[in-house]
């Protein structure tokens, strides 16, 4: 691959004795939609405003474009930014708030005028054009902040939490509307989110924080089904994490004892020594349930405690010898055909290759 | 309803209140349109002389230029000072920042007796004292406050991202203020300007003991009321009152209405 656009190399952010960002190093390339996520005081949106030059790093070098940015002022970079509060200005309209960095870059009346009605078409709001951006709804006063970063032609968008004001239905829209720019435009898209949702479904590497932390970068599919570590494994999805010790190392896998018993894992690029502690995770959609005793490598006994729905996909909860908790996603079609009821004891199973090695504990 | 009668109670009072505060202004009026000479009832016929007397009179005529000059030149000077002061609070954070905002809001809280003996100490020992200037240099100090404190609470509404918004479309610091912080702001920084022109043109004590013999209105009105009772002193009173009120009424209608507008 091409040099990157932006690099971060060794980034440390301190505020005061806070550590917003510890250590970091990432390469951001041309053209990718990557997704910033973890919880709030992860160091993601100082992540993000150390692009735009809001917060400069302690130490460490950020460049884009081979450019080193350290001390760069906001005005001078090619980075804008939308907000999280949206920042629009009360006091224009919707066209002078599209306008107003092409105005900053000196650009003659006309012409502005010109691109910020192409971008307010572009983005369906061309009626509301010379209305006070103050009278517009929560969906039209994104779009105005979309266009109003969009008619600058940056090579890369930032963009903080845009969606987290807007309520459910409108964020699938603008979703939509967000991955098709990125295509369409081909400039990279860098997008803060706690949401796991969204991340997912928009992006096509996902960068997960951890208090300052980066805990695991990859594609979504990656994360989903291979977590990297504990705190990525239980802040993703629904994974079972089982904790034990490595027993011998045969041909099928790896041999993991636990209190629940003997399980084979999926043999991992570095293997661990013979009487290591290793965790593994099992998503929940992979494991099959039999009411009958399966023909498997991995199987345990388990009680049903409760269920939980959400649209056509339900979570089974269930308890297991030696305080094993142990979560099962199927589709609700599928769990009619058995007839559970809370209390019943069923036999949970997995192949060995869904059984996922955490690198650390 | 008990409701009801509380509400014709509290109208009663409020009603009271604004009797106290505006009849002594109103017979001021009332005299100024009147005949006799001294202020008496009943009441002789109505005339405009007294306001024919104090268009001929230079002296009036002379002190309202100054009152002019001084109060619009006090606006302007206390208003950049309150704008650059309550932006600083609101830019940046700094050690000894309570102390820093208490300094500046402390004029206003100073007799105005010991404050205007303190400038003139002063504006004399520099070689100021006894011009406009002094006046001018004097009420900024009184009034900025006002502005400041006003420019701030307009602040404390904006967005913190607004400022930074600007700069990352491409705009210098200066840029930013001039495009988003002023316009902003501009509904406090028109009352700002109303209030502190209003206070100065007012303001005697001060302006008293630095003029000099640069006579504003407050002071012409003394000097009259001094001499001998004069029903001329009605009819100026009568003009400070509604200039006073206008400014004071203009900064509330532009501030308030536009509170109003950006809440709703």
């Amino acid at each position: 691959m091409s040099e990157p656009l932006v690099t971060f190399r060794n980034v440390e952010k301190r505020f005061d004795d806070f550590v917003a960002v510890r250590d970091m190093s990432l390469d951001i390339h041309e053209g990718e939609f990557l997704a910033i996520m973890g919880s709030s005081g992860c160091g993601k949106t100082t992540t993000l405003r150390m692009l735009a030059g809001l917060e400069a790093p302690t130490s460490g070098e950020i460049r884009i474009g081979g450019r080193l940015m350290n001390d760069v002022k906001p005005h001078e970079r090619d980075t804008p930014l939308v907000w999280q509060s949206l920042a629009l200005f009360p006091f224009l309209t919707a066209r002078e708030n599209v306008e107003f960095g092409l105005k900053m870059r000196g650009m003659a009346a006309a012409e502005r005028k010109r691109r910020a009605l192409d971008w307010l078409e572009r983005m369906q709001i061309e009626a509301f054009a010379e209305r006070n951006v103050a009278t517009l709804s929560g969906g039209q006063k994104q779009r105005v902040a979309l266009a109003r970063s969009l008619v600058m032609e940056p090579r890369m968008l930032l963009l903080d939490e845009p969606l987290s004001a807007l309520d459910a239905n409108l964020v699938i829209r603008m979703q939509g509307v967000l991955t098709r720019l990125q295509r369409e435009l081909g400039i990279t898209f860098v997008y803060v989110t706690h949401s796991q949702s969204e991340a997912f479904a928009m992006a096509d590497r996902v960068v997960i924080m951890s208090q300052g932390d980066i805990a695991q970068i990859g594609s979504p599919k990656d994360i989903y089904r291979a977590p990297a570590n504990r705190f990525v494994a239980e802040f993703v999805g629904r994974n079972n994490i089982l904790s034990g010790t490595v027993g011998e190392t045969g041909g099928n896998g790896l041999h993991i004892d636990t209190p629940q018993g003997r399980f084979v894992a999926h043999m991992p690029e570095t293997v661990p020594a013979q009487g290591a502690e290793v965790s593994f995770t099992v998503s929940a959609d992979l494991v099959t349930l039999s009411l009958t005793e399966p023909e498997a490598v991995n199987k345990v006994q388990a009680t049903l405690i409760s269920e939980e729905f959400i649209g056509s996909v339900v979570t089974l909860f269930f308890e297991g010898a030696d305080r094993l908790e142990f979560k099962v996603q199927m589709q609700e079609r599928a769990l009619l055909e058995l007839d559970l009821e809370p209390g019943s004891a069923v036999w949970l199973s997995w192949e060995a290759e869904n059984a996922n090695i955490l690198e650390d504990n | 309803m008990m409701g009801r009668g509380l509400n014709i109670f509290l109208g009663l009072y409020v009603g009271l209140i604004f009797a106290f505060v505006f009849a002594p202004i109103l017979f001021s009026l009332v005299f100024s349109l009147n005949s006799q000479r001294f202020p008496t009832i009943p009441l002789g016929e109505f005339t405009l002389e007294w306001y024919v007397q104090i268009w001929n009179d230079e002296d009036v005529w002379q002190a309202v230029r100054n009152s002019v000059i001084v109060s619009s030149s006090t606006a302007v000077l206390a208003t950049f000072l309150g704008f650059c002061t309550a932006y600083s609070d609101f830019r940046y954070n700094f050690r000894f920042k309570g102390p820093y905002l208490a300094l500046i809001l402390l004029p206003p809280t100073i007799p105005l007796i010991i404050m205007a003996l303190a400038m003139l100490a002063w504006l004399s020992r520099i070689g100021l004292s006894g011009q406009l200037w002094s006046i001018i240099l004097a009420h900024s100090v009184l009034t900025a406050p006002f502005a400041m404190a006003l420019i701030r609470l307009r602040l404390h509404q904006m967005d913190p991202d607004l400022e930074a918004a600007a700069w990352n479309l491409g705009g210098s610091e200066w840029q930013a203020m001039r495009h988003v912080i002023v316009p902003f702001c501009a509904p406090a920084i028109v009352s700002a300007l109303c209030l502190t022109a209003a206070i100065s043109f007012d303001e005697f004590a001060v302006s008293w003991f630095v003029s000099g013999l640069n006579k504003t209105v407050p002071i012409v009105i003394l000097e009259i009321v001094q001499g001998n009772i004069d029903p001329t002193v009605n009819a100026i009173g009568t003009f400070v009152f509604l200039t006073s009120m206008t400014l004071v009424i203009l900064a509330q209608v532009i501030f308030i209405g536009r509170q109003i507008k950006s809440h709703s």
